[in-house]
């Protein structure tokens, strides 16, 4: 466990945390390369869907990270994306895995600092938590085509 | 007379009616009915036996009344749609008939969702205002809800609840107006603390003549504490107590809530003698049957006429 | 629409832990629209089980399938190429479906992931009502247009009763009283006398206490 490495997957808006993320590059600011980012148009494209098949394909934590309140460019989806991630805390807590795992987190273009910050934050907290407890199996199990 | 009911004969003699509740056990006690009986005894015409109120398994009203009967008293049967279908309901009713009851109220009753078996289907087969057609056909067609005809029909004087506190407010008077359409011959309202906003409801049946095809009998409950009102205030469906009612409860110590309680009860009474369209009164003394001879008393209602 | 939710993961469990292979059968209709069973649903129902079954060291092979229509037995029939592979089938549709697949595999078991729950609108976003029961003799046209059957606590079609506090039912502030909204109904249509009829005692049989129910339209059926 001592040299065990967590895999975060951020799902970033393009209108802030993606460009945070770029202006955090751009000032130095570093920020753990566990953190695997999947820009998206809008928070509220993330779907319940999408998180829990990060999980179960092995990340060990995910976080959805959105526009701050009453700045989204398409209105509220930055609100939509925290209903799912509290839907998905919520089935997390119905199989048995800490729900922790899951965050929604709010920044604006501007706040690179902060975005690394919350990176580092995110990554520590996960690295506690320990493995995802079915990050082995997945890696191995085979999935029958979908139709 | 349509019946053999005693209250329809105090109602027609045109002197003020008075009946009373008992609240059968919860458990195969008789002599808990012979005891609250044995309290109103001379002092009402007739007694409600109420039929698993609030939802709650009690001794059937119908075998309660039997043992009131049994007595030399008159019992009235109350039966909810909520527990029977009209098969049930109509096997009671000449159950009972043939048991010398003859006098009933037809509710549809508190929803299940209140009492101790909340998971249990709620029939309502048929309504409240349906269930007075249905006694009424019987009574006066001699034919069952579904058409056939019945070998020595039970005469049943029917009774039915309004509440007159309830919402829509504007519909309280249209609804009796239902009740009397289908057939219902008296009517207990539900407990009056309002008078002001009772008074504008019975205006309101007497502006539509309604108070000359029905009895009403103005309900009454004493209340023990100012913890009571406050209950019935927040916590039942459908009552409306003001809050300078609970005031006045507040106002004297607890050992004497009681017969403040009783005052207030009494001054409704004599208040509500005056008003127009009211024959009668129906006092329910949840829990506090032995009171109800005072009351009675107190607001001059003694002694019961002798028919 | 028939409106469903998803049943506990725990009870699903119960179902399926004794097997690995499964096909997990959605249903394009009524419960894609109520969010309770559609493809999304499938897809996320179909993790949720993986990921329950890793956690335990257990694998469980899911095969993701969304019929057009899963009471319809011309949409159940696409499963043949797929049900030999799976253990059991796990039906993410209302009752209709569920039991349609059972009658057309009677060799597989099939489990319920959804409770059917009833016949409604949709009030808003994410939030559904009941609005029908099927009583199968509409009375819609002497109430304004809203049924006390359906959404009368008591079913009374003599209402209000004396519990409707405030627009609200006796048995909870977060049900409506009906009887207040056909009233008011009727007070907007200038048909306020319609209240005063006395609605006679219904007639149930054409309704489920008839027995269970069948169309049959000499027109269409082969």
């Amino acid at each position: 466990m001592g040299n065990f490495e967590p895999v975060i997957v951020a799902f970033c808006c393009n209108y802030c945390a993606y460009t945070a993320a770029d202006m955090a590059g751009s000032m130095r600011h570093c920020y753990p390369p566990n953190v695997k980012i999947v820009k998206v148009p809008c928070t509220g494209k993330v779907d319940v869907k999408h998180i829990m098949l990060a999980l179960r394909k092995g990340a060990d934590g995910v976080y959805v990270a959105g526009c701050l309140e009453g700045d989204c460019h398409f209105k509220n989806g930055n609100n939509k994306a925290a209903l799912r991630v509290a839907r998905v805390k919520k089935i997390l807590d119905e199989i048995g895995i800490e729900k922790e795992r899951v965050e929604m987190v709010t920044m604006s273009a501007g706040m690179g600092k902060d975005f690394a910050r919350i990176a580092v934050e995110i990554t520590e907290k996960i690295r506690k938590l320990g493995p995802n407890p079915v990050k082995n199996i997945s890696a191995g199990q085979s999935k029958l085509a979908t139709g | 007379m349509k019946t053999e009911s005693k209250l329809e004969k105090v109602l027609a003699s045109g002197q003020l009616a008075v009946t009373s509740e008992c609240g059968p056990p919860r458990g195969a006690r008789p002599e808990k009915v012979r005891e609250k009986t044995e309290m109103l005894k001379g002092c009402v015409d007739a007694i409600n036996v109420t039929d698993n109120q609030t939802a709650m398994v009690r001794m059937s009203s119908f075998a309660a009344c039997i043992i009131i009967k049994q007595m030399g008293l008159d019992p009235i049967l109350q039966m909810v749609s909520r527990d029977r279908n009209r098969l049930a309901m109509q096997s009671d009713i000449i159950g009972a008939y043939a048991h010398g009851i003859n006098t009933m109220l037809c509710l549809s009753g508190d929803h299940t969702h209140f009492g101790d078996h909340p998971m249990a289907v709620s029939v309502y087969d048929i309504d409240s205002v349906q269930a007075i057609q249905m006694v009424k056909k019987m009574r006066d067609e001699g034919k069952f809800q579904g058409g056939g005809d019945i070998d020595t029909p039970p005469k049943m004087f029917i009774g039915a609840a309004a509440n007159p506190f309830a919402d829509p407010f504007e519909l309280r008077v249209a609804r009796l107006a239902k009740k009397v359409n289908a057939g219902v011959d008296f009517i207990q309202t539900q407990c009056i603390y309002n008078l002001d906003k009772f008074e504008i409801w019975m205006k309101g049946v007497c502006d539509r003549g309604l108070d000359k095809k029905v009895s009403i009998l103005a309900g009454i409950t004493p209340m023990k504490s100012v913890g009571m009102a406050k209950y019935m205030k927040n916590r039942v469906p459908g009552m409306d107590v003001p809050d300078e009612l609970i005031k006045r409860m507040a106002g004297v110590p607890k050992e004497k809530q009681p017969e403040e309680g009783i005052k207030i009860a009494v001054e409704s009474i004599e208040r509500l003698k005056e008003v127009k369209g009211v024959a009668g009164f129906h006092i329910m003394a949840i829990e506090w049957e032995q009171k109800v001879r005072e009351l009675v008393e107190r607001a001059g209602l003694l002694p019961r006429p002798q028919l | 629409m028939i409106v469903a939710e998803q049943k506990p993961i725990e009870e699903i469990m119960e179902y399926i832990s004794p097997y690995n292979r499964i096909l997990l059968v959605g249903c394009n209709e009524c419960v894609t629209v109520c969010a309770a069973g559609g493809r999304k649903e499938v897809g996320i129902l179909s993790s949720a089980l993986q990921m329950a079954f890793m956690k335990e060291g257990k694998t469980l092979e899911v095969k993701e399938i969304t019929l057009e229509r899963q009471c319809d037995p011309e949409y159940v029939e696409e499963l043949v190429t797929h049900i030999d592979q799976a253990e059991v089938v796990l039906s993410m549709a209302c009752g209709c479906g569920v039991q349609e697949i059972a009658r057309r595999f009677s060799a597989k078991l099939v489990f319920p992931a959804l409770n059917t729950k009833f016949m409604g609108a949709s009030e808003r976003q994410g939030v559904w009502a009941e609005r029908c029961q099927g009583c199968g003799d509409c009375i819609l046209g002497l109430t304004g247009g809203i049924c006390p059957v359906a959404r009368c606590s008591k079913r009374l079609l003599n209402g209000p009763c004396g519990g409707s506090t405030g627009g609200n039912c006796e048995i909870s502030k977060d049900v409506d009283c009906v009887w207040n909204i056909i009233w008011e109904r009727l007070k907007s249509l200038g048909m306020e006398d319609r209240y005063e009829e006395v609605m006679t005692a219904k007639d149930w049989r054409p309704s489920w206490h008839g027995g269970p129910r069948k169309i049959i339209r000499e027109d269409l059926a082969e």
